[in-house]
């Protein structure tokens, strides 16, 4: 079954390479608009060969990582400062529900004011957009806990630190990595928009350089290097949810009584 | 919240109210009043006093303006938004429906998701060029994705038994799709919906700021070109609002339509 379905993929990805190839080839679409995908290919050998090309890479990953991490550090420390604290979080709500909702992308005038084309310029974008993502995801986990294992722990006189890491951070913990989850993934778009629309060094400032240049093969290589780096940071951040998660009974599969 | 009946009447209720209101309005108000406090006398050009940028509010976003910037964006917004979910819940639903277009689909699926939409601008910007059609498709491409997914995972997640039972009963094609498959796979829908409308906003501003001679992203970086401070705060004030305008109206719509599964799922919470 899974052997099938693999062989199944395999053919999806190669139809899809294969009508790549042969769309442009044919003359249905311009070869300057989309160019084949065996040039698109030696466009990216071309890349990878190239040592700008890995320094791109080097400075959005970096953007990329410090910017989630951030974000997850601030976002947990939040949300449960919120949770814990009687009444802060139905006071802190409706400012929560406005700010969330503001596009990052709004910030990004301000963002080249104040930093230039700087690292802190793209930080700002990605902590700000991730940001959320953690705190809804910490609020809604802490909401999950059981009040008959809160109130037992309180009557074994836990003290608060106790309770929020034997009581709340178990519970909250599957919540908080379907967060880091969706965090990661919009990180990774704010870091390349940020490099598209300011210019910050890094692989959507490449993206820029390409296509203003019409070098159409090369921006669609970095595109597709670009896809990869999304697809391996989805997979990655599934691994290590499973990992993380590994006694929890989403991941052991265990029948729910 | 368990336990006391929001109908009974008297003043412990009205405290109540008042106690939320409070709660509501307090951190707002504070956050305001400090703003206002910290930024009046400041002589920092990027961080004008809140007091010009109030004053300067009803100057920059008149009547005129919302026609001309306001307008355009958001029916870009609008137009490939609703494009994107037309065109990802019947692509969803198809790949969803049989396994085996969903095995050959699934690789180029993952990877055309995992592209990050901005990079489609300069893409599309090479096909349509810089006017309407570019944004709208802009939009509607990066859009499609989070809600194909989703309706993909929500119609192989139908209940068996509901098959099962649907089948049994003789129930099929359209029937069968508006009766067990869509329903039940309703509230992964809105799940991808929710995600694809903050994507589309991402994208309309990017797409506008890149190449556009009207729309709130143009306007927001001409101010900020121009060194016009206080009319560029403005701006991103109206972006903020439009954002959580349309998440207002996406909870509304939310609320409306998956009623049902809400009351189910609270109903199930209550009672263990």
């Amino acid at each position: 079954m899974r052997g099938t379905n693999l062989a199944l993929g395999a053919a999806g990805l190669a139809a899809f390479l294969a009508l790549g190839e042969a769309v442009p080839r044919l003359g249905l679409v311009k070869e300057a608009y989309f160019p084949p995908t065996s040039r698109i290919a030696g466009a990216l050998g071309d890349e990878l060969a190239d040592s700008a090309f890995w320094t791109a890479l080097g400075d959005t990953l970096t953007g990329w990582a410090l910017g989630l991490a951030i974000a997850v550090g601030a976002g947990i420390v939040a949300g449960v400062v919120v949770s814990v604290v009687p009444y802060l979080r139905e006071a802190t709500a409706s400012t929560v529900e406005f700010l969330r909702p503001i596009p990052s992308v709004a910030l990004i005038p301000l963002a080249v004011l104040l930093y230039g084309t700087e690292l802190r310029s793209v930080l700002l974008l990605v902590v700000y957009a991730s940001f959320w993502q953690i705190l809804i995801q910490v609020l809604y986990g802490v909401q999950d806990v059981d009040p008959v294992a809160e109130e037992t722990a309180r009557s074994y006189g836990l003290g608060t630190w106790a309770r929020i890491r034997h009581v709340l951070w178990p519970t909250a913990l599957p919540y908080v990595m379907t967060g880091v989850r969706l965090a990661a993934a919009v990180a990774l778009i704010l870091v390349i928009t940020a490099e598209l629309v300011i210019g910050a060094p890094g692989l959507g400032a490449r993206i820029a350089v390409a296509q203003t240049s019409q070098a159409v093969p090369e921006m669609y290589a970095l595109i597709v290097v670009t896809g990869v780096l999304g697809l391996l940071i989805n997979v990655g951040a599934r691994t290590v949810e499973r990992h993380a998660l590994a006694w929890h009974q989403s991941v052991r599969g265990e029948v729910a009584v | 919240m368990s336990g006391t009946s929001p109908f009974r009447a008297g003043a412990g209720a009205w405290r109540r109210v008042l106690l939320r209101l409070l709660l509501t309005l307090a951190l707002p108000a504070v956050l305001l009043t400090a703003w206002w406090v910290a930024s009046d006398g400041s002589t920092n050009v990027y961080w004008p006093p809140l007091r010009t940028i109030v004053k300067a509010f009803p100057d920059v976003w008149t009547a005129e303006r919302l026609r001309t910037d306001v307008r355009p964006s958001v029916l870009r917004l609008l137009g490939g938004y609703a494009t994107a979910a037309v065109v990802g819940v019947a692509l969803g639903t198809v790949i969803g429906s049989y396994r085996r277009v969903r095995a050959v689909c699934e690789p180029v699926l993952e990877f055309l998701r995992a592209v990050p939409p901005p990079v489609l601008v300069p893409v599309i910007m090479l096909f349509a060029g810089i006017g309407d059609t570019m944004k709208v498709v802009v939009i509607a491409s990066g859009c499609v994705w989070p809600v194909l997914l989703n309706t993909v995972e929500g119609v192989r997640a139908v209940d068996p038994v509901m098959a099962e039972t649907a089948r049994s009963y003789g129930i099929t094609g359209l029937a069968r799709l508006r009766g067990v498959v869509l329903p039940s796979a309703s509230p992964q829908i809105f799940a991808g919906l929710r995600q694809a409308l903050s994507i589309g906003i991402i994208l309309m501003v990017i797409s506008e700021m890149f190449a556009a001679s009207n729309g709130l992203g143009f306007t927001i970086v001409q101010f900020q070109r121009g060194f016009a401070i206080p009319d560029m705060w403005t701006g991103i004030l109206v972006l903020g609002l439009l954002g959580f305008v349309l998440s207002v109206l996406f909870q509304v719509v939310e609320r409306r339509v998956l009623g049902w599964y809400h009351g189910l799922r609270a109903s199930t919470r209550r009672s263990p």
